[in-house]
């Protein structure tokens, strides 16, 4: 299968059980053009990124006055960003952000869930590069929001020193506050999503390795308990995987959102 | 003085271990007082769930990071 040329070598040659390692997560060039290679994930967050302008434009393109079908599913999540996301984030202008907010929801989702897609099974943001890209873009645009709204050295002035503190405190204070908010915060925005998927596309892979291995690979009376543990776990994972795919969605868009609103209003 | 202990095998396990100490005891704290605050005050269960979740994730990304560190130290050394 073409889908599985990258390392299904690694898992079926290996005789003895062997726990999923960083392997699951390198693919192989399908294609190569020049210097680039084209690989599993990139295929992926392009089918991705057609699924989600298809869907935006079924939903959006010609809105009815009674809301059905891909509409209906559109306007559900538009609100459930709206209010869940945006306002309360926000404020009352959050409004504004909310194209880029929804987006980001609804794309980094569907990265999400093509861990459990079957032939797709690898979640995109299970690669660093991808999640990470998405965090330089709201820190850059944070960067520029608050700058715009506050002005340069108050954008500045307000983070890291918070007021209503003692003066004697900021010494410590700021130098924490700058590293809170312009480091640490947009490394754990894309760690944060880039961790959750890995972990949990490890965790299903070894139960599904164990349920394999032991009832397909080298079958035993010892190892079928094993076995059938590994291959029920698998669909239990799967299940929670799912509730965490939209868990990280929905709490990368609730940070995109509190880092925007961060930077449109001065903390008071 | 010579070697007094030694830890064969994956040492990232036991780094894992150690980095989840910390945000379980975060977490653990964070929901539940959550879920006391939710209980007394019912009515203000959309603000407080925002709240939970946005301490949970701060939380969670020491344990995250700690889960990640050993698979980097491994690719590079």
């Amino acid at each position: 299968m073409s889908s599985l040329s990258g390392n299904a070598g690694t898992l079926l040659a290996a005789e003895e059980w062997h726990a999923p390692g960083l392997w699951l997560f390198q693919w192989k060039p399908l294609v190569e053009i020049g210097p680039f290679g084209i690989t599993k994930p990139m295929i992926l967050a392009f089918i991705v990124v057609l699924v989600v302008i298809g869907f935006f434009w079924a939903a959006f393109s010609k809105p009815q006055p009674v809301p059905k079908g891909a509409q209906m599913w559109g306007e559900y999540a538009y609100t459930f960003v709206r209010d869940q996301i945006a306002r309360p984030m926000i404020g009352k202008d959050g409004d504004k952000y909310l194209p880029l907010l929804f987006t980001l929801f609804v794309f980094v989702w569907i990265m999400n869930l093509m861990s459990v897609i079957p032939l797709a099974q690898f979640p995109v943001t299970s690669r660093i590069a991808y999640p990470a890209a998405l965090a330089i873009m709201v820190y850059l645009y944070m960067l520029y929001l608050g700058f715009k709204h506050q002005g340069f050295l108050g954008f500045f002035k307000n983070k890291l020193f918070p007021p209503g503190m003692p003066k004697w405190i900021y010494i410590i204070l700021a130098p924490l506050e700058f590293l809170t908010n312009f480091i640490v915060n947009p490394f754990t925005h894309a760690v944060r999503l880039f961790g959750n998927m890995f972990a949990g596309h490890i965790l299903i892979a070894m139960f599904a390795i164990t349920g394999y291995h032991f009832l397909v690979v080298a079958v035993s009376p010892l190892g079928l308990p094993l076995g059938i543990v590994g291959a029920v776990m698998t669909v239990v994972m799967v299940a929670f995987e799912l509730l965490i795919q939209a868990l990280q969605a929905y709490v990368f868009a609730m940070l995109a959102a509190n880092y925007i609103g961060g930077a449109v209003h001065a903390e008071h | 003085m010579g070697l007094l202990a030694e830890v064969s095998g994956n040492i990232g396990s036991i780094g894992y271990g150690l980095a989840a100490i910390g945000p379980g005891i975060g977490i653990g704290i964070i929901f539940g007082q959550g879920v006391q605050a939710i209980a007394r005050q019912p009515e203000a269960y959309n603000l407080l769930r925002q709240n939970m979740i946005l301490g949970f994730v701060f939380a969670e990304a020491l344990a995250l990071i700690g889960l990640v560190m050993p698979f980097v130290y491994n690719a590079t050394g």
